[in-house]
């Protein structure tokens, strides 16, 4: 098992206020890890430096080997990034989407078509795939951005709230996306609200006042924090939080 | 170049499915070609005016009758009293009021000459400066008439030594479309260009896919040229459009070639997409982009000379025109419409063009950011 995540004391700082705290973490490929915290936790801005949309103040990252700092293109080339904003284009077909990211992803001619063609079948979309990504229910787009997201194989996918707003069902859905990606050596790196998803994680990481106040598996938590659910480990961590 | 072909195939099937934005593009540029000149029309028509006769004689009809016959006023009011006449205009019924004194007629035979007052409202100085220069051409005729009238046309010559003889170059007959459309056209493209642009990039941000594209391995230039190709092949086509509809409703053709507008339109557009860039990099959110397009619309348009000449501004004012792009534009057509100029005649407009569309650009690739 390889490490496609290493931060150590990483901190990312806006003018006086420190989101990020100097965390240090790792996660092994393949894994995946649950990261955790309530809102202004800084869990999207610790997401958003390891996908290289910000600068860390100090500390050390690595994503996929690469460092944060100066091989941003590496790690673009490497990670898939699907977020709590919807990121299709509405106005756009599904197969078109497919095309275009797949293409700005530097998927060739046929490659672009064999993975259409196996997202498309994968997800049961038929006919649909022609149709405009607006007209489809939010958990079909929500299904369809994280196939497209991992279209160009990437060995880490960031997953910011991906299942915002859906019925649990669909939410169940999600989830065997990310169990059949990962059992194919991608790892998935998720934050997420809901503490029936952070069950369904290898590894969880609780954020509090920028800090990371727990990190194991979910089983290993609750008898740490001797308690019945994810849940309610949660709520002994976050009730100390001093920023919410 | 792949990941250009890909964004430029995404951008255009957007375009095209959105119909909003097409037939923006269509129909702006013809209903702005069918109002905008019709209403900007600097002759004024339909001036108020009251006349407070005190004379009541053959001559101040005569001349009532005239200014009514002029076209250029109506009458409001025809009475003996001054304070009834400034009532109207308090109430804004009259624009202009003409007094004819008592002894007029009187007057005008036995000592040739007497007094008029012409009072005006210049609330709308343009109506009231216009107005009164008007009924002062009138009665200046009229008075000429009389005097022609009394002396069967003998002495006129004498009392007019001099006289003024002026010729109108390039649009002898005062053609005003010939005037104003070209330089509506450059309006239009200037919006095209700058606006729609900068609205459809901060559009992305909004939606959230503006993100996606920032952590994918897109290059920052990559994604701008996907822009701006696509907004500069709409610009080109909206003053394509609005040339053609130019000279279907007006007749209106340029006398100069197609090929130096075109040339500098193409120049132009690049300009004014770097600001529509720039726009995109300050703006969070669409409602930003749509209130700063429309304040810098303004300055655009009325700093342009499109209405009023640059020329006639305070200097400070004329500082500021020229750092307005539109101004150049305006300028360089109506000399290519109307006089024909060539490139020989133009090298500057195009050099302080490029200039812009370098520094516009070089500053919103300077802003735009993909990490915070």
């Amino acid at each position: 098992m390889s490490k496609v995540i290493i931060t150590e004391k990483l901190t990312k700082k806006f003018d006086d206020f420190t989101a990020v705290d100097a965390i240090s973490f790792e996660v092994e490929q393949g894994e995946i890890f649950g990261f955790l915290g309530a809102n202004g936790a800084g869990k999207t801005t610790a997401m958003r430096i390891l996908s290289g949309l910000s600068y860390p103040t100090s500390g050390k990252a690595e994503v996929a080997g690469f460092d944060v700092y100066n091989q941003v293109e590496d790690i673009k080339r490497n990670i898939g990034y699907m977020s709590q904003k919807f990121s299709l284009y509405e106005n756009l077909t599904v197969r078109e989407n497919i095309h275009f990211f797949g293409g700005i992803y530097g998927l060739g001619r046929k490659e672009l078509k064999q993975a259409s063609e196996e997202l498309i079948s994968r997800l049961h979309l038929g006919p649909e795939a022609n149709k405009l990504v607006k007209s489809l229910p939010l958990g079909w787009k929500q299904k369809i951005a994280f196939s497209v997201a991992i279209l160009h194989r990437p060995k880490i996918v960031f997953l910011d709230e991906p299942t915002g707003g859906v019925d649990p069902i669909t939410r169940r859905q999600f989830w065997e996306l990310i169990y059949e990606a990962t059992s194919q050596g991608i790892t998935a790196f998720v934050t997420t609200h809901y503490m029936d998803e952070a069950e369904y994680c290898d590894r969880v990481s609780i954020m509090v006042d920028g800090a990371i106040a727990a990190l194991d598996t979910p089983a290993a938590l609750k008898s740490q924090f001797n308690a019945s659910s994810m849940d309610a480990v949660f709520l002994q961590l976050a009730r100390a939080a001093k920023r919410s | 170049m792949r990941n250009i072909k890909f964004l430029l195939q995404k951008e255009f099937r957007q375009i095209f499915r959105n119909t909003a934005i097409l037939r923006l593009i269509l129909a702006m540029p013809i209903i702005q070609l069918i109002l905008i000149p019709l209403a900007a029309d600097y002759e004024v028509k339909n001036i108020n005016i009251a006349v407070v006769d005190n004379d009541h004689s053959g001559y101040s009809r005569r001349l009532t009758e005239k200014m009514k016959a002029s076209g250029y006023f109506k009458l409001t009011d025809y009475s003996e009293s001054y304070r009834k006449a400034e009532a109207a205009i308090g109430r804004s019924e009259t624009d202009i009021i003409l007094t004819i004194p008592r002894g007029f007629e009187r007057d005008l035979i036995r000592e040739q000459n007497t007094e008029l007052q012409l009072a005006a409202d210049a609330v709308n100085g343009i109506k009231a400066g216009l107005g009164a220069v008007y009924a002062q051409q009138i009665i200046v005729s009229f008075n000429q008439e009389i005097r022609a009238e009394w002396t069967n046309g003998l002495s006129l010559k004498q009392k007019v030594p001099v006289t003024i003889s002026s010729a109108l170059w390039y649009n002898a007959e005062v053609n005003y479309y010939l005037f104003m459309v070209p330089g509506i056209l450059v309006i239009l493209v200037t919006m095209v260009g700058s606006f729609l642009a900068a609205l459809n990039i901060v559009s992305e941000k909004e939606i959230g896919t503006m993100e996606q594209i920032n952590v994918s391995p897109l290059k920052k230039h990559e994604f701008i040229l996907g822009k701006l190709i696509p907004f500069w092949v709409l610009g080109m086509t909206s003053i394509t459009i609005g040339m053609f509809v130019a000279y279907l409703i007006y007749g209106i053709l340029p006398i100069g070639s197609f090929l130096v507008i075109y040339t500098y339109a193409a120049l132009y557009l690049l300009a004014v997409l770097g600001i529509g860039l720039l726009v995109s990099t300050f703006a969070d959110n669409q409602q930003q982009a749509t209130l700063f397009a429309f304040f810098m619309m303004m300055i655009f348009i009325l700093m342009s000379g499109l209405y009023t000449p640059v020329d006639s501004m305070p200097e400070w004012a004329q500082w500021v025109a020229r750092f307005n792009p539109p101004a150049y534009f305006i300028r360089l057509i109506r000399a290519v419409y109307i006089k024909g100029s060539g490139f020989e005649d133009l090298g500057p407009e195009f050099l302080i063009t490029a200039a812009f569309a370098v520094v516009f650009n070089a500053l919103a690739i300077f802003n735009y950011n993909k990490r915070g």
